[in-house]
């Protein structure tokens, strides 16, 4: 589980330019300026590349925070 | 993972490690130079947004940001295009071009065209990209309703463009529409006029006859889903989701093809092709290889795939490309090929100006550029070799120089994938213009070298490796011995037994070299061996190095590393020896070059030369590593 939250330390930082992000299982949208609808899409797409993983319409918007991305990051992958 | 040659633009640079720092400095005091030379690279998606963010605010701050060219460019279309922008403006820069988007209100089609006064028709317009697809044309739903609904999405289509140039004078940069790939029959959707692929085909069909005697453009989208598959372009996934008209994957090709586009239309496309020739225009080297060893037969694959690149570099040529030369060669043995070999399509006369010879060839492609009365940025420098094309990027940043894969069936195809020579128009005095290049052409000499081939190679991160003959080099050695001819001082034939005797020989000194960089590892590049002549005198019996790394300036540290092991074995001089043939005149002067003293002719032609062992053998920036030499010699070098 460490290194997925690395890996989405990582992407995020990339993603929103800022160095002091960190992923963490609490970590919201609300938390990071310019996590926008439009940067979220983003996001999901950049996850889906970097793990080599799909994520349904359903799955994409049930996503409450980094937590939950993980969770399912690692259920599709098997790491943990 | 390697690269996919369109989703990634893998003829563009990986993206620098450093990028982000490239950004800090360029938000500092950015030029257009350096956000060009950083927009080369094939840059990630958030990098080309970063990119654009940086340029977004320089042109915000009225910084001068020439040699871009300022365009405005009024954007609608289907779906969600906020994604794009980004990338648009990013990629625009690739082109010369310093892009400023204006975009419609989401959704809104018609109304911004023809409102005098909506947006893009307010904001004074370049051009305006109509980025629409078939969810936005008058297609109904039920096949029973599309009788006439190609005729409807032209009449639309003509609607927007006409409104445009009325209300803004803006042209348009119109899109062919990409049938999907969901099939309604199977093949014979093809035949049904009111399938989605029937009616698309004939929008299709009917738009490009519609821009003819129009300022319009076209950009052939349907082309670009067809070349990387319709099913990896439309992401249903991504339509339901956020609105993207097409896969977020291909926004970089999409944005690299509309940045072309725009280039051409301000007349910034490039206009000629500069070849390498060994490896690159035929497999092989023509020096070692000889006429009859290079590859370009028809019927060997190896040869199928050299020839593939003449073809498209005569069709290029056909269209308008002026066609040059720059080769590490003797001018005669790189000519003869082009005259006499009788697989060659390319032949001397399609060469506008032909530069064989030993400078390095930043130095001749400005040669090429002047002659040519052509910018370097109107270059393109196609060579297999990794490190040629580093130099290149380096010293002159203005020209592209096309990453190549390993397999040189791919060439071609890479090289028309850059789309470096986008058009917008063709015409009979394209088809002239190589032919008048050419009669322009006069053959050059060079003399002067370009500036900062030190630095380069100081940036190559070269590790050199001495080692004395041992069985597991004795195999190349020998191969090395038979078969270099041009850089090859005394071009001395042995066989493997007797380079195994001059390994044994304890009164013998050999030498084999190798050398890496930060491209990878070269393998052995250099061969000596030198024989007791009379007492503290060496004669070097042999010297040869491969042509891979010429220029380098890997023979000065050979000879720095013979001196030092020579004056390790109380050896005071060291003979030179060029004994010349009809394909090693490039190194006729090599021990002058080496400040070696003339020590007279022999009867037969060859030139004897002198050195001093304790000559101060200037050392050249690279890490140098010995094996298999004795504890004496290496103190010898601790000590120095």
């Amino acid at each position: 589980m460490d290194q997925i939250y690395e890996a989405l330390t990582d992407i995020l930082v990339d993603n929103f330019d800022d160095d002091e992000i960190v992923a963490t299982p609490e970590l919201t949208a609300g938390d990071v300026s310019g996590w926008d609808s439009l940067a979220h899409v983003r996001l999901m797409l950049q996850v889906e590349r970097e793990f080599g993983i799909k994520f349904t319409a359903t799955e994409i918007s049930s996503f409450k925070c980094v937590g939950d991305l993980a969770r399912s990051i690692a259920a599709k992958t098997g790491r943990n | 993972m390697p690269r996919h040659l369109y989703a990634d633009l893998a003829w563009l640079p990986p993206a620098p490690a450093d990028f982000r720092s490239r950004i800090r400095a360029l938000s500092e005091h950015g030029t257009g130079a350096a956000i060009a030379q950083l927009a080369t690279h094939a840059l990630g998606d958030n990098q080309l947004a970063r990119l654009a963010g940086t340029i977004r605010s320089l042109a915000g701050s009225n910084a001068d940001l020439a040699p871009l060219t300022p365009f405005r460019l009024g954007v609608i279309g289907t779906g969600t295009l906020d994604l794009l922008i980004p990338a648009l403006i990013g990629s625009a820069a690739r082109h010369g071009i310093l892009l400023e988007c204006v975009q419609a209100e989401y959704g809104q089609l018609a109304q911004e065209a023809l409102e005098p006064g909506s947006k893009i028709n307010r904001a004074g317009c370049d051009a305006v990209l109509i980025a629409l697809d078939h969810r936005s044309l008058p297609i109904p739903a039920g096949l029973a309703d599309r009788a006439a609904s190609a005729e409807a999405s032209i009449a639309f289509l003509d609607m927007l463009r006409e409104g445009f140039c009325r209300n803004s004078g803006a042209a348009c940069i119109i899109q062919t529409v990409a049938p999907p790939p969901e099939a309604l029959f199977g093949s014979l959707d093809r035949r049904v006029a009111s399938t989605m692929r029937g009616v698309l085909d004939a929008v299709n069909r009917q738009l490009v006859e519609r821009l003819e005697g129009t300022p319009d453009v076209i950009l052939d989208v349907a082309a670009l889903a067809e070349t990387v598959g319709s099913a990896e372009w439309y992401s249903p996934e991504q339509w339901n989701l956020a609105k993207l008209p097409f896969s977020a994957t291909y926004a970089r090709l999409y944005a690299d093809h509309v940045g072309r586009l725009l280039g051409a239309m301000r007349g910034l496309a490039r206009r000629c092709l500069i070849l390498d020739l060994d490896n690159t225009v035929w497999g092989g080297v023509i020096g070692d290889d000889g006429m009859d060893g290079i590859r370009i037969a028809q019927g060997d694959p190896t040869g199928e795939a050299f020839l593939e690149l003449q073809r498209t570099a005569l069709l290029l040529r056909e269209r308008g490309v002026v066609l040059a030369v720059s080769s590490k060669n003797d001018d005669a043995t790189a000519r003869a090929v082009f005259r006499e070999h009788a697989e060659m399509l390319l032949r001397e006369h399609h060469i506008a100006v032909f530069q064989a010879n030993w400078n390095d060839k930043a130095t001749n492609i400005k040669a090429i550029a002047e002659e040519l009365s052509l910018g370097l940025a109107s270059m393109v420098f196609v060579d297999d070799n990794p490190v040629e094309r580093g130099l290149i990027r380096e010293l002159l940043p203005q020209v592209a120089v096309p990453e190549l894969p390993d397999d040189p069936a791919l060439y071609a195809r890479t090289l028309l994938a850059a789309g470096y020579f986008e058009a917008t128009a063709f015409s009979g005095e394209d088809r002239k213009r190589a032919d008048f290049y050419q009669d322009n052409a006069k053959r050059l000499a060079l003399q002067q070298q370009v500036g900062g081939v030190d630095a380069y190679l100081a940036s190559l991160d070269m590790a050199i490796h001495f080692a004395p003959f041992d069985p597991t080099g004795r195999e190349r050695i020998t191969q090395l011995i038979n078969k270099s001819n041009q850089f090859n001082l005394t071009t001395r034939r042995y066989t493997e037994a007797e380079v195994a005797a001059a390994e044994a020989d304890a009164g013998v000194f050999t030498l084999q070299v190798r050398l890496a960089d930060r491209f990878g590892d070269n393998g052995m590049i250099s061969a000596v061996i030198a024989r007791p002549a009379a007492p503290s005198v060496w004669e070097i019996d042999t010297w040869l190095m491969s042509c891979r790394v010429l220029g380098r300036k890997v023979e000065q540290m050979v000879l720095r590393e013979l001196a030092l092991q020579a004056r390790a074995r109380g050896i005071r001089q060291l003979i030179g020896v060029y004994r010349p043939t009809d394909r090693n005149g490039m190194v006729k002067d090599h021990y002058a070059r080496l400040g070696f003293r003339p020590a007279g002719e022999a009867a037969d032609g060859s030139a004897r030369w002198s050195l001093d062992t304790a000559t101060d053998v200037e050392a050249v920036p690279m890490i140098v590593r010995r094996t298999g030499l004795h504890a004496a010699e290496a103190a010898a070098a601790a000590a120095e």
